[in-house]
Formats: structure tokens, sequence, C-alpha cells
């Protein structure tokens, strides 16, 4: 029986009155969807317009990139780094990530985007402080207006809309970008910063790595949605699906997106379609969740490669160029080596330096007791050392 | 005949919760940068009033109703923070702050360490705690061990009008997070204190003795000074002269206000509404014994919530530590005439 059928309620079928006549969506939901296949420039007719300077400044630096990500994971072999979470395979939607922005603007990453912080130019070394264990950020986000690598998932997302929503209260025009991964995207904070930014118009894109695990889980364990790209009309703002190893569609859209964020227009998410072309990190085995026909298949649409395919056919891609290309990116990765083989200067006072703006009494009792158990240590090591 | 002078502001009885509102409004006219957000905090006031009148004071930018998502509030407060915001931020009561609480601990409370100063978290947040007003289910909690548990947070809580305050405008002042729990029974508390001539600002991490005395100290905070107050005044009669110290900051604690008292009096019970296993109580005992173990008469003893989860309204009285059961707790603190006549344990 249904609500219709109960007894007394039979007078109003068909005359029930629905919900009043002012009601009607909020928004047009058609304009905000995403395009059905992912957006792609590479290999179309669009790809002729394409600016030869931006061209190769991106291929420069995905190969730098990749060079980058090579040389870090080669570090947690060395035992150099504790651990690295790579981006090979991801290197076009890093590099449009940081290309994208303005100086003042602000890049929120996540801890599988140590790159998109080092293509803005953040110091290598810095960046890879948190990875390396020294400490847990290793520069001043104020000055490169980068917020610390998160590692808890989406919990980055919110702060950028904040951020970016404090900015335009304060009248200036800066634009945050957020990065997140397809898991990230099933995290209460990518909920939450997604209608937060929307409802407050914020500043805000939102970039939502799609590289098919989220460790070893594919996406679809993940979610039922169409894409992640129309989890945006949920929000009220536009969903954008892109090609993510085509660079130049992942910087056209993102700069599209930045400069629509920038005159007022709201926050937009744009979902990059991607493969994570190794492990999770150093420590994980790709090979228990995933098959290598499948890796296979999406290193044949490698960025890079990509990029190439297109520089080449244009003739913008001369024997010197790539070998200057690869020079620049062996000279960076081997001062990187030589600097992260260097042991870091660690300060066990800090560990109670930081922790309030002025030290609390029992804060400063237990820097003491540290201090105590240093000293006699060396001590010790003194004695031994003395010993013939 | 001769006339006094009449003081230029009348000091007249006002409720805890509109020195809370006007601390808001002090500290947001003296600085541009205190931004205050919530759920219902603008136009409604707040659900308990505090933010009355805020919004239309400072406009919606400044005090601004957020959706209903903790986690994105707080979240965005810190971003706001990292661009040198001041945000205050209001969790509608205890158990609706649980959502918040990642944001809380991986971020608010570590953001200034991990960064080494860099990215200072000058952020406030206020939640109603505590039972006793005949909330239903997820109203009443007591809270605050989560957050003691947590580096990087200051744990502040007024149980006076002066100290909602003063405490409020020290809390936003500071450079680092600040849970400022706000003892939800206490909110129509009144006690003389003028709208036009608020208190200093009070320092945070200092201790106030309520009630000087010899014989015990009774170490309280928040919902609970009140009912401490009052066991001391029934205490004479059975001729002890009870201290009693609020701790106004559980972090910082004072140590040394709470030390130099029970070194004095040789005797101490903690009492909170928060359950005792795993509450405040343990550490404040701890300690206490830690400190005093040679000037102590008797084990400091707790009188807490009982290890249950928050009793419906109808029961919350049985859960609440109450006079009789602080005093019963005194009467176990090994006095002499315990000895002599055969009483107490």
């Amino acid at each position: 029986m249904t609500v219709l059928e109960q007894p007394g309620s039979s007078g109003n079928k068909g005359t029930l009155p629905g919900p009043p006549p002012a009601w009607r969506p909020h928004v047009d939901p058609a304009p905000l969807l995403p395009d059905a296949t992912p957006y792609r420039v590479l290999g179309t007719d669009a790809a002729a317009r394409l600016d030869p300077g931006l061209l190769t400044s991106l291929y420069v630096h995905l190969v730098r990139g990749r060079r980058f990500n090579a040389q870090a994971t080669a570090l947690t072999r060395q035992g150099r780094l504790a651990v690295y979470p790579s981006s090979t395979g991801q290197e076009a939607c890093e590099v449009a990530a940081a290309l994208a922005l303005e100086d003042r603007d602000w890049l929120f990453p996540s801890y599988r985007d140590t790159l998109a912080t080092v293509a803005r130019g953040l110091d290598p070394v810095q960046a890879l402080t948190l990875l390396r264990g020294d400490w847990h950020t290793g520069y001043d986000p104020r000055e490169h207006r980068i917020a610390p690598l998160s590692t808890p998932l989406a919990t980055q997302l919110p702060h950028a809309v904040g951020l970016a929503h404090a900015a335009r209260l304060k009248g200036d025009d800066v634009v945050a970008l957020a990065m997140v991964g397809d898991g990230g995207t099933s995290e209460g904070d990518f909920h939450e910063a997604l209608n937060f930014a929307a409802v407050w118009q914020a500043p805000v894109v939102f970039l939502v790595q799609n590289n098919g695990f989220a460790i070893s889980v594919p996406l679809a364990k993940q979610t039922a949605a169409p894409s992640l790209a129309h989890k945006a009309v949920g929000y009220g703002m536009p969903g954008r699906l892109v090609d993510g190893n085509d660079a130049p569609a992942m910087h056209e859209v993102l700069t599209e997106a930045v400069r629509r964020a920038r005159e007022g227009g709201g926050p937009t998410l744009v979902e990059a379609i991607t493969y994570r072309l190794e492990a999770h990190t150093n420590a994980d085995d790709a090979t228990r969740y995933r098959a290598a026909d499948e890796v296979e298949t999406w290193r044949a649409h490698d960025p890079i490669a990509l990029l190439e395919r297109e520089l080449d056919a244009r003739g913008l891609l001369p024997g010197e160029f790539v070998t200057a290309t690869r020079d620049a990116a062996e000279e960076m990765a081997a001062s990187l080596r030589d600097r992260m083989n260097a042991d870091p200067e660690l300060d066990p006072m800090d560990l109670f330096r930081h922790v309030y703006a002025e030290q609390t009494s029992q804060l400063a009792e237990q820097a003491e007791q540290l201090r105590a158990e240093l000293a006699a240590e060396a001590a010790d090591q003194s004695v031994q050392e003395a010993r013939p | 005949m001769t006339t006094t002078t009449a003081p230029t502001t009348a000091r007249k009885p006002a409720a805890m919760a509109q020195a809370l509102n006007r601390a808001l409004r002090d500290a947001m006219a003296a600085d541009p940068s205190v931004h205050v957000m919530g759920e219902d905090v603008g136009t409604l006031g707040g659900v308990f009033r505090v933010t009355d009148g805020l919004a239309k004071e400072f406009g919606d930018d400044r005090c601004t109703d957020t959706p209903l998502a903790e986690a994105g509030i707080l979240g965005a407060a810190v971003g706001m923070a990292m661009y040198g915001l001041r945000p205050v931020v209001e969790m509608q009561f205890d158990a609706f702050a649980y959502p918040a609480f990642e944001q809380l601990a991986s971020h608010v409370a570590k953001m200034r360490n991990r960064t080494r100063g860099a990215l200072p978290m000058p952020l406030t947040i206020r939640i109603p705690y505590g039972g006793g007003i005949g909330g239903v289910e997820h109203h009443s909690d007591s809270s605050e061990a989560y957050y003691l548990a947590t580096p990087g947070l200051q744990v502040v809580t007024p149980a006076t009008v002066g100290d909602a305050y003063g405490l409020l405008r020290a809390a936003i002042a500071s450079d680092d997070p600040v849970v400022f729990l706000e003892p939800k029974r206490l909110y129509w508390s009144r006690a003389d204190w003028s709208p036009d001539d608020p208190e200093p600002v009070a320092p945070i991490g200092r201790a106030a003795i309520r009630r000087p005395g010899t014989d015990a100290t009774l170490i309280t905070y928040g919902p609970s000074l009140p009912v401490c107050l009052e066991a001391a005044e029934e205490a004479r009669a059975e001729g002890w002269d009870l201290e009693v110290i609020d701790l106004r900051s559980l972090t910082p604690f004072d140590d040394e206000t709470v030390t130099a008292s029970v070194r004095r009096t040789g005797r101490a019970v903690v009492v909170h509404e928060s359950n005792g296993f795993g509450g405040p109580g343990g550490e404040i005992a701890a300690r206490v014994t830690e400190r005093c173990f040679h000037h102590l008469e008797a084990p400091v003893l707790r009188v807490a919530g009982f290890d249950i989860p928050y009793p419906p309204p109808m029961l919350e009285r049985h859960h609440l530590p109450g006079v009789d059961r602080i005093l019963d707790t005194v009467a176990r603190l090994q006095w002499e005439s315990d000895r002599t006549e055969g009483r107490g344990d």
C-alpha cells in the first residue's frame, strides 16, 4: 500500500500538490557537465594553434620532472629518503598545475605532488625534506605560496578554500590550486571543501589526478559516479574532464580555470585521467593488484612521448635541443644526489622549539631532560673513544 | 548632604553568554582580521546567542553562517589563518565538534611545528561543553580529555563571567590555537560585571584560587567550580577549610599554583564532569603526586563523572559530581579524627 492508497487519501489522488510553483533548480546543471570524453589537444587539429614556446617549455619541465622522480626513487634505495611516492607518468599534471599559477597564487599539494612544488621553483632538497625525514616541511609556505605537502588525504582542500576566501575578503586577486588523487575524492573533506568553495564562490581550482588506483584499490571500488568530474555538478560548479597525459590540454584547462576563478567566476573541478606508472611508493608492490599489460598500455600513452610526437611533427625537436634538455635534467639530478648524500644537520632541541609560540614550563622541563640525556650520551662516547 | 560619587559604569548582573558576546565584539572591533564563523552564528546569533548581533554590526563577511560541516569549517579556518586572518570558530555542541577532529589533530595542532614556526595558527575554537542542561543525547559531552591529549593545542575553560570575557580575549589574541570550552550550564549564570567596563584580558596558563583554605585543595575547572565552592561552604560545618582552585587553563597547566596549594594543605581532590578513567583528573593527580608526595597526608582522590556514555537527561543528576559526592570524597582524605574515631577508610 502506498501513501496514496491509504484510507482517507483516495480523494487526493491525482491532485496531490507538488512543491510550490516558485520552486526551480537553483542552477542549470547543463553547462556544469564535463565533456563525455577527456579533453585532448595533442593529436587533434587544435594542436596546430599551440604556441611553440609553451610546447618546448612544457617539454623541458616534463623531462626534468621524470628525471627528478627517478632520482628521488633512487635515493630511497640508497637510504637517503625514507619513502618516495612517485608521480612518474603523471608529470603533465604536476607540471601544468605549477605553470598555471601566477607567483602570488597558492599551491596545495598532496604527498604525491613533490614534483609540482619543484616545477613551481622550490629547491628539490627543501621539497624532499618531508620524505628525507629531517623535518616535516622544509620550506616556508608563505615565502613560496606552497602549503605543506599533505599526507592526510583531502585535508588540504578546505585549507585551499579558506585561503582563497580570505584573499578575496582582503581584496587580493589570489587563486588557490589544490591537488588530490582519485582515492581522496571519497574523503569527507573533499565533499566539504567543494561545497564550501561553491557556496562562497571562492577562487579555487581543484585538480583530481585520477591515476586509476588508490594504492591498490581501483576506481571502480572507489566510486559509482559517471566520472569524478561529474561530482562538480552536485556542488554547482563546472567539472572538466581532461586527458592528464596531454600536457598542453592540461595547461589550457587549468589556466582557464585559474583565470575564471581570478575573475570572480568561482571554483572549478578538473579531473585529469592519468596513470601511475610506478608503484604507490618504493615500499609497494604493484604487481599484486595490476597486470603488466595494463601498465604497458599506459606506457604507450606516456605524456613525454605524446608531446615529443607533436614537437617532432612541427620540427621543434632538434637533436641538440633534446640533448641539452637531457643534460640539464642530469645536472639537476646529480646536484640533488650530491646534496642529499650529505647528512642533514639535526638539532634535537628543535623538537621543543615550535610546538607553541612560547614554550610551556612542561616543555622546557622536557627539553632540559633531553639535553641532559644528550650530554650523558656524548660523555659516554668520549670515554669509549678514549679507550685504547 | 554628602554624596558619594557614583562609578561611571555600574556593575550589574550579567550572564556569561553576554560577557562572551562582548569579548567577541570587542575583539572584532579592535582587529579587522578577527572573523567569526560557524553554524547559525550569523542571522540567528548562535543557538546560545553568544554571537548575537555580530553579523549585523560587522557584516556577513566578518560573522559568517557556514554550511553544516564541522571539518569544512575548521579546515577553511586553517586556510584563512594561513592568509593572516584570525578566525574564531564556533562548534555548536561538544559532540558536534568530533567531525572536525582530524583537522584539529593533524593540522591545527601541528601546523606551527611542522613548518618550524612559519605558519602559526591563531585560531580560537569555541565549543559549548558539559552537561546539566537537560540536553538529549550528543549535547552534553565533556570532551576536554581528547584535546588535552593533543600537543600544540591550548585548552582553556572559563568558570566565571569575568573570565569568560578575559580568557576569550586572550584566546583570540593568542598566536597559537585555543580550544575554548564554554560550560554551557553556566551560560546564564550571572555575576556583577559591567559590560561597559570589562575585566582585563586574563592570561592563559594561570590558575586562580577562588577560595583560600587550609585543610585540603579542591582542584577543578569550568562547570564544576560553582559545585566545589558550594561544597567548600558546606564543609565548614564539618570543620574543613577547603581551598578551591579554578584551573582556567588545562593546557598549559599551572603546576606552580596547584603545587604550592597542595604542599600547603597536604590534601587534594580533583573534581570534574568528564569521566574519571582517562579523564584529566588522572593526569592532574599524577602531577600533584609527583610534585607533592612528601607533603601529602592522603592519596589524591578524584570526583568525576562515571565511566559511562553521557546519560539521558532524566538520569544525568546521578552522573554529575555534586556537593555530597565531593564531601564524601573529602571525608576519605585520612583525617586525624578518622584514625581516632574509626571513621573513613
